[in-house]
């Protein structure tokens, strides 16, 4: 994929060789890193073909992010969509996923994603963010790069304030 | 009041530069005004009619006199000279440039103040009641968790970008006077048996086109998880609500579709995974920031001041005054007094200039802690005053204009800026707000009447919240003509009801009659003391339709049927 910022260890940076294709993208490259749809999955996983380190996921904004739970562990990449950044479903679901699910992998932003947005996203628990495509990836990193200091608890700040001040 | 720390001083510097970095961007077309849109609504800027519209926030209605002078000087400095206090307690600049909503931010930052999330698919301010912490019905202060939901609800980044905006109130008196049960979240606060603090929450309230009053969906919840619950309540919608549908996207909708146990049970199901975390508050923090509210030193005075009393008889001007305008104080030989914004047709309620503003700074300052609060109402409050200062404090009140004596009468009207300003307004709220207002002026005859509320919007968004006013406007156009559309019987408080509607709409200038037939059917039946809600709800619609609709003076020209489209 291209445009794509990923967190490793709390330091961002643009990625220029992301290997991941998303469905439907040409994957004429690297056939070994596809992101396939939730119900490929679901075939996948039923004829028992491995999954290991293989197959990213992507989800729909309505799905229950729980359905992952048997692939939690083997899963490197889980993907949420941002239909339009306005819709911030996907926030709840990448809480979930690291909160309770406790997922480990990469979990990336995929579609309306803009720097804007990406500190927020950043809390609830993403780590890679695939920038809208007509959009500066070097320019998106400042969003990251802004004081990011909130009240309540989140994925990476797990105490809340009051605990802390 | 709350004082800010370094914590909390640090994070509205940081968003001013973060907005001013965005208003650059803008400018310079780097972000579309889609992409725009939503950062500069989470920063209370609308783009209305004529101009942007800053809304800034209030929390809970609290100001201290050195805030009211900004908002003074923003009036003055970036404005036309006057600002707009809101139903929700906050105030709206309406003649504003984007290139000076930085600076006007600074200047906000600078004493403790923002306007973050006043506007957008976000948690808004946190509203209460005007005379909390002074109430002589009050059972607990309820601005110390008012203050919490605050900070916890801002720039929450996982409730952002809701399906729709999220309003919450809390109220712990014996009446309530902040409109609990129109909100998404309604938070009513009181003491166990044991003397601990309980919450009855109630979700899925709002006006708007679809009006529904809240319901209950927990009860006795320890106020150590008022945070956790409202986090399963927003995880709920966030996933859950509708966003194929601007006008299906509250809360309400969702606990309609889903029915409110069934929508109860999904929240329980979130909360009881969310319930033993971090996230539930601590008696420190409690106490830290209920520190901030600590009562200031009052004097011991007698129940009954010698002057005052004579006052009150020599002068009955003072005296009816002292009758609407104040309300009872916990304190022993002190008022709160409510600062009517309802001059009468000399200007729109709830807008107040930047002369009044300062003068009311200095009159909190000089006779009061110099703290104001701004009610649901839309009007202002001073809430510590000497009853022995009452009749100076009134003279001066007087000489700005701010002492009509019409508190919960019928010309203290509720009213939003309408199609004079907002953008989506349809007709203009505030001719007939003034028409009403002159026909209505005697005071006696007000006095008379008695407690009667007078809601009027300019549209079915009904930010002048028209279903819980006794009487109720609703402006609705009819192919490029303005009627409005009369509800009697709503009311706001423990006994909320939505208002219903009595029959076709008028002109503007048909209305005035109209509210006189209503007045005069209500005056035919009342017993005793008897305030017109009850009338209303004695003796159901029909001998107030019958009044209104029997001579055309009141011309019809819409059915309700197509009034209320």
């Amino acid at each position: 994929m291209k445009n794509i910022i990923t967190t490793v260890n709390g330091v961002s940076t643009v990625v220029h060789d992301d290997p991941w294709s998303m469905p439907g993208e040409d994957d004429s490259g690297n056939r070994d890193y596809q992101i396939v749809s939730l119900e490929r999955l679901l075939v996948l996983a039923e004829s028992g073909e491995s999954l290991q380190k293989l197959y990213g996921v992507v989800l729909h904004p309505d799905d229950d992010p729980g359905v992952l739970q048997p692939w939690l562990d083997s899963l490197p990449l889980i993907a949420l969509q941002f239909p339009r950044f306005s819709d911030g479903r996907a926030y709840s679901q990448a809480y979930l996923l690291r909160a309770r699910h406790g997922f480990e992998g990469e979990l990336r932003a995929v579609g309306d994603v803009l720097r804007d947005q990406l500190a927020a996203m950043r809390h609830c628990g993403f780590s890679s963010f695939a920038v809208r495509e007509d959009k500066s990836a070097e320019e998106a990193l400042k969003g990251l790069e802004v004081f990011d200091l909130i009240y309540a608890r989140s994925v990476s700040t797990p105490q809340p304030l009051f605990r802390r001040r | 009041m709350y004082r800010y720390d370094e914590y909390d001083r640090a994070l509205v510097q940081a968003r001013v530069e973060q907005f001013r970095d965005q208003v650059a961007r803008r400018l310079s077309g780097d972000l579309s005004e889609e992409e725009f849109l939503p950062l500069r609504l989470q920063n209370g800027l609308y783009l209305q009619k004529h101009a942007y519209m800053l809304r800034v926030a209030n929390p809970y209605g609290t100001l201290s006199a050195d805030q009211l002078r900004v908002l003074a000087k923003i009036a003055t400095d970036f404005d036309r000279g006057y600002g707009h206090f809101t139903t929700r307690q906050n105030i709206q600049f309406n003649w504003i440039e984007l290139e000076q909503v930085p600076d006007i931010l600074q200047l906000l930052a600078d004493h403790d103040m923002h306007a973050i999330q006043t506007s957008g698919n976000c948690v808004r301010n946190i509203t209460t009641e005007a005379f909390a912490g002074v109430a002589g019905d009050e059972v607990i202060d309820p601005r110390p968790l008012a203050e919490i939901l605050r900070q916890w609800s801002t720039v929450n980044p996982e409730f952002l970008f809701l399906p729709r905006k999220f309003k919450i109130a809390i109220s712990s008196s014996a009446s309530d006077r902040a409109a609990v049960r129109a909100h998404d979240i309604g938070l009513y606060l009181y003491r166990g048996d044991r003397g601990e603090m309980l919450l009855d929450v109630m979700a899925g309230g709002g006006l708007g086109r679809t009006p529904i009053l809240n319901e209950r969906v927990k009860q006795a919840l320890p106020w150590q998880h008022i945070l956790t619950y409202t986090e399963a309540v927003l995880r709920v919608y966030n996933r859950y609500g509708r966003r194929d549908n601007k006008y299906k996207a509250r809360i309400k909708i969702l606990v309609k579709t889903l029915g409110v146990d069934a929508f109860a049970q999904e929240v329980e199901r979130e909360w009881a995974l969310i319930k033993d975390s971090d996230a539930v508050l601590t008696e420190r923090e409690y106490q830290r920031v209920a520190a901030g509210f600590a009562p200031p030193v009052y004097e011991r005075l007698d129940l009954i001041d010698p002057e005052y009393g004579a006052w009150l008889a020599r002068d009955p001007q003072f005296g009816l005054w002292v009758q609407r305008n104040t309300q009872p104080h916990k304190v022993t030989g002190y008022a709160s007094v409510i600062l009517s914004t309802k001059p009468g047709a000399s200007a729109p309620p709830g807008d107040v200039t930047g002369e009044q503003m300062n003068a009311v700074a200095d009159l909190a300052e000089r006779y009061g802690f110099g703290e104001i609060r701004v009610s649901h109402e839309q009007n202002l409050v001073l809430p510590d005053i000497r009853k022995q200062d009452l009749y100076p404090l009134w003279k001066k009140l007087t000489e700005i204009n701010l002492a009509k004596p019409n508190v919960g009468l019928l010309t203290d009207v509720i009213a939003c800026p309408g199609g004079d300003y907002c953008a989506l307004a349809n007709t203009r709220s505030l001719p007939v707000t003034r028409a009403i207002q002159e026909r209505f002026d005697n005071i006696d005859f007000l006095h008379d009447l008695g407690d009667l509320t007078l809601n009027i919007s300019g549209c079915v968004n009904a930010c002048g919240h028209h279903h819980i006013g006794n009487i109720g406007i609703l402006g609705v156009d009819k192919s490029g003509e303005e009627f409005f559309q009369i509800t009697i019987g709503g009311a706001q408080g423990k006994n909320s009801s939505l208002g219903k509607v009595i029959g076709r709409a008028f002109r503007t200038e048909e209305v005035p009659e109209a509210i006189n037939r209503l007045l005069q059917t209500y005056l035919d039946y009342r017993e005793l003391d008897e305030p017109f809600i009850e009338t209303v709800n004695r003796i159901g619609l029909d001998p107030f339709k019958e009044r209104v609709y029997q001579t055309p003076t009141a011309t019809a020209q819409v059915t309700p049927e197509e009034a209320s489209v």
